[in-house]
């Protein structure tokens, strides 16, 4: 009696204690399933983070404060003809532009107000003046209204606490505060969209300097890169594929490039400089180098994937080739590269990609150089995107900080862009054979 | 710009002879193309090859090396006197000519020295380009000639072109292994000029790094001690925090793809993670500085921790999301490559999914997940630019992650970028660096593909 009794209780909790354990190993199949899902979720939500904190510092850049100030050309002698470029340089520009300056507010008498006065404007308004005085050289003579940068200190103030009608900024007094309210108030401080961050080059001063430079430089580097990585790239997984004997010799090479796509991308700066430039001579900051330079960094990526769309060409194909005699050489580059040819591209394109936000080896052969010039051809010294990021990065400037995340957002506009384009060609030439 | 016109007519030239060699064997064939051993196309190329290839050869040796050549010449006419005097000064020398020659002032005082070395050196230039020119010229028309003389109607052309083509072929294949010497011979190069200088035991066990040397001996602060042993914990440290995000977000990730998502949100999911692989890393390093640092600053500040405004946790766990897939795509990869019947005997048994993944499909996966993961702890390693931008340059022997620390690459990086005496131990001893994170990224890749190539074919 007693020991039916156990049993049947022992047996009644058997059950219960399977189906606890049962529900127990659910629960745990749904934490574990849940952690799945959140640990994706992370790594998306940071990734979210990290644009939205971007775009949000950034696209304040887009635009920058200018300034309307009447400027009285009738008072100074100007040069004849727009030929004499040397007269018009010659001219005094900052005395126009702070005479309009003191027309506008006359109770700025000491010299200490006018300096502070003076500050409201770009240091580098008076080659904007001088340009566009000679771009329409009709306007001399006259007062004419003209729309000069203000300084980045008033482009940062009145970007970012001007309506909390907070006065001091710390860079800014009151003073100053007040002036720009008056001009905003008069219509004659507003903001514009920032050509100049498109137009220009490198400057020490935020509100002049520009992204072209840039990318110009990444543009030519990129141009020696794929020019390079390209040929060399399919030319070496062709033969891999199609020519190389399977031997010791070929299995090195496999190796190789299979590390080669491991290898740090600094190492391949240090390279860089000892062979490139102190052997060979390559200039120094030059696209060339960082060309050369790059194009090691991408064909192990060229070569892999060119391997890859090589062995996926159907075997079929080449054998109807031979079987109607065409030679090996003729077999390979009239049948199987021109099928391969696209997923070839598409590789290629996501190894231009990556080239295209390299930073590091950059920094070694000298691409960090600040350098006002737009560079002409492949051997100007020049910099690139990513490393004009990083050098705004570095910049103690509150107005480089913003522009820093525009120049990010350009360069991951034209990555999208690269990679958008890889896709496609994968999903329109792709063959399922 | 002269060597830039040679090329665009040696372009020309090979053209030419390819219609020429094509012509050529027409008209040999007299009409009748049958008859020839090789298409006609054949012959040009064979031609074009003949006339470009030596020439193209030669104009790039030639620009390679008539710099130093010339270098060389003009300062061998010195008096006898100044060639004694140390190379760096002729160096200078030297230098001061070339900038004397594109109009930019030189320091040189010597000016009548300077002007007769300049003018020496255009002439030479001048000679020299007037040479190359001619040589050039004269290989391609040479080349020309040869290949019209052997174009008959029983030559292989087709094999000899081919032949040729599959020697460029293997030559481009050989690039690769040309990049690793490379690498090999000038960073092995460079750390044993500075191994000669600092034994290689103070570097390696050394714990001061402070690589200022002294310019005068009296100079204070420039102790010029090359202990790395702060520079390896600090990259230990960082790249340890970065895996252990990277590790089991990258890893509960990838089985969320390959065993839980369906089709539909995989299709969406894993390409969004590989964006996170697509961003530069000066993006990642822009970030870390500039919002994960003063994060963790403002947060540690609430719990009153001090927290250093370069830590080393913001950069390890900024690189941690950059690693993240890939430690997901190629654990996505070994997972799904796991045989279907090991589940579904697993599950045959009663087990339930998360069950047969944790008794199962990951054991059987494990080589593979761990091959993947020491190929992203070498990236972790290897990592510059986000150490750079939001690691410190403070080389502090520490185990704390909320310190600053500095790595390996960022004191490459440092040391290189601005100085450029390259026979300084302060330049000398970022090879020295770069030697040892090439020899630990190198082992450890050549375990993981080892390891991951082992695991496929057990698989296959």
């Amino acid at each position: 009696m007693n020991s039916r009794n156990n049993g049947n209780t022992a047996g009644q909790s058997t059950a219960e204690r399977m189906q606890r354990k049962l529900r127990r190993r659910y629960a745990a199949e749904r934490r574990f399933k849940l952690y799945g899902l959140v640990s994706i979720l992370l790594a998306l939500m940071f990734m979210l983070f990290l644009f939205i904190g971007i775009f949000g510092k950034g696209y304040t850049a887009f635009q920058q404060t200018q300034i309307r100030l009447t400027v009285d050309l009738a008072s100074v002698e100007f040069p004849a003809s727009v030929e004499d470029i040397d007269g018009f340089y010659a001219v005094d520009y900052a005395g126009l532009i702070k005479n309009a300056l003191y027309a506008l507010f006359p109770e700025a008498s000491s010299r200490r107000d006018r300096r502070a006065l003076y500050q409201l404007i770009s240091p580098g308004a008076v080659y904007v003046l001088r340009d566009r005085i000679m771009a329409s050289p009709e306007m001399i003579g006259k007062a004419a209204d003209v729309w000069l940068p203000a300084n980045d200190d008033v482009d940062m103030f009145v970007k970012g606490n001007f309506n909390t009608g907070e006065t001091s900024t710390g860079r800014l007094d009151d003073q100053q505060a007040a002036w720009i309210r008056v001009l905003r108030e008069n219509g004659r401080l507003e903001k514009h969209f920032n050509t100049t961050f498109f137009t220009a080059s490198d400057s020490r001063e935020p509100e002049l300097a520009g992204i072209r430079g840039a990318l110009v430089g990444s543009f030519f580097t990129l141009l020696v890169t794929l020019l390079l990585s390209f040929p060399i790239g399919v030319g070496a997984a062709i033969y891999l594929e199609e020519f190389a004997p399977r031997n010791r010799w070929t299995d090195l090479i496999e190796v190789n490039v299979n590390n080669l796509a491991a290898v740090p991308s600094i190492v391949f700066g240090l390279l860089g400089l000892a062979v490139f430039i102190n052997f060979f001579g390559v200039p120094r900051s030059a696209p060339v180098a960082g060309g050369f330079v790059l194009t090691l960094m991408t064909l192990p990526t060229i070569i892999i994937s060119s391997r890859a769309v090589i062995k996926a060409v159907p075997p079929s194909i080449r054998e109807a080739a031979l079987g109607v005699g065409a030679s090996k050489v003729q077999m390979v580059f009239h049948h199987v590269v021109p099928q391969a040819l696209p997923g070839m591209l598409t590789g290629t394109i996501i190894g231009m990609g990556q080239a295209l936000g390299e930073t590091a080896p950059l920094l070694m052969i000298g691409m960090v150089a600040f350098i006002v010039d737009i560079p002409g051809s492949i051997l100007d010294p020049a910099t690139v995107l990513p490393v004009q990021i990083f050098l705004w990065a570095d910049s103690p400037e509150r107005a480089f900080m913003e522009r820093t995340a525009a120049a990010i957002m350009v360069l991951l506009a034209f990555l999208v862009v690269m990679n958008a384009t890889a896709v496609y060609l994968r999903k329109r030439y792709e063959k399922k054979w | 710009m002269d060597a830039n016109r040679l090329l665009i007519l040696v372009c020309l030239l090979a053209c030419g002879a390819y219609l020429l060699g094509r012509q050529r064997a027409y008209s040999i064939s007299g009409g009748a193309i049958r008859k020839l051993r090789s298409l006609p196309g054949h012959y040009g190329f064979y031609s074009l090859i003949l006339t470009a290839v030596p020439a193209l050869f030669l104009l790039f040796a030639w620009s390679m090396l008539s710099h130093t050549v010339i270098d060389r010449m003009v300062l061998a006419n010195l008096p006898a006197d100044m060639l004694d005097r140390p190379a760096a000064e002729l160096e200078l020398l030297l230098n001061d000519v070339k900038n004397s020659l594109q109009g930019v002032g030189s320091s040189n005082s010597n000016t009548a020295l300077i002007g007769s070395l300049a003018a020496r050196y255009t002439e030479l230039a001048r000679r020299a380009g007037l040479l190359q020119w001619i040589l050039t010229i004269s290989l391609c028309t040479a080349g020309m000639a040869w290949a019209w003389k052997h174009i008959r109607i029983d030559y292989p052309a087709q094999h000899r072109v081919e032949r040729m083509v599959v020697y460029a072929l293997i030559g481009c294949s050989l690039l690769a292994i040309l990049t690793t010497l490379g690498i090999v011979l000038s960073v092995l190069f460079e750390s044993l000029r500075f191994f000669h200088e600092i034994p290689i035991t103070d570097f390696l066990f050394g714990l001061e790094w402070s690589p200022q040397t002294a310019i005068r001996s009296d100079q204070v602060g420039a102790s010029g001690s090359f202990g790395a042993i702060p520079l390896f914990t600090g990259t230990l440290l960082i790249s340890a925090i970065a895996m252990l995000v990277a590790f089991p977000v990258g890893l509960m990730s990838s089985i969320y793809l390959a065993e839980y998502a369906d089709r539909r949100a995989r299709a969406v999911l894993k390409p969004a993670l590989e964006i996170l692989a697509g961003i530069p890393t000066v993006v990642y390093g822009f970030f870390a500085a500039l919002f994960v640092a003063p994060m963790l600053r403002g947060l540690g500040e609430a719990v009153g921790l001090g927290v250093a405004s370069e830590s080393a946790l913001a950069a390890g766990l900024v690189m941690g999301v950059m690693i993240v897939p890939f430690v997901s795509s190629i654990s996505d990869d070994v997972i799904t490559a796991v045989p279907n019947a090991m589940r579904e005997g697993s599950y045959g048994l009663g087990a339930t999914k998360s069950e047969t993944i944790r008794k199962v499909v990951i054991p059987a996966a494990l080589p593979g997940i761990v091959g993947g993961v020491l190929l992203a702890v070498s990236r972790a390693i290897g990592e510059t630019m986000i150490v750079v931008m939001a690691a410190g340059l403070a080389a502090n022997l520490t185990a704390n992650p909320l310190e600053a620390v500095t790595t390996v690459t960022v004191q490459i990086v440092t040391l290189l970028v601005g100085d450029q005496e390259f026979d300084s131990a302060k330049t000398l001893a970022a090879f020295a660096l770069g030697l040892v994170l090439f020899v630990i990224t190198l082992v450890l890749n050549v375990i993981a593909l080892h390891v991951v190539r082992r695991y496929r074919e057990q698989y296959e």
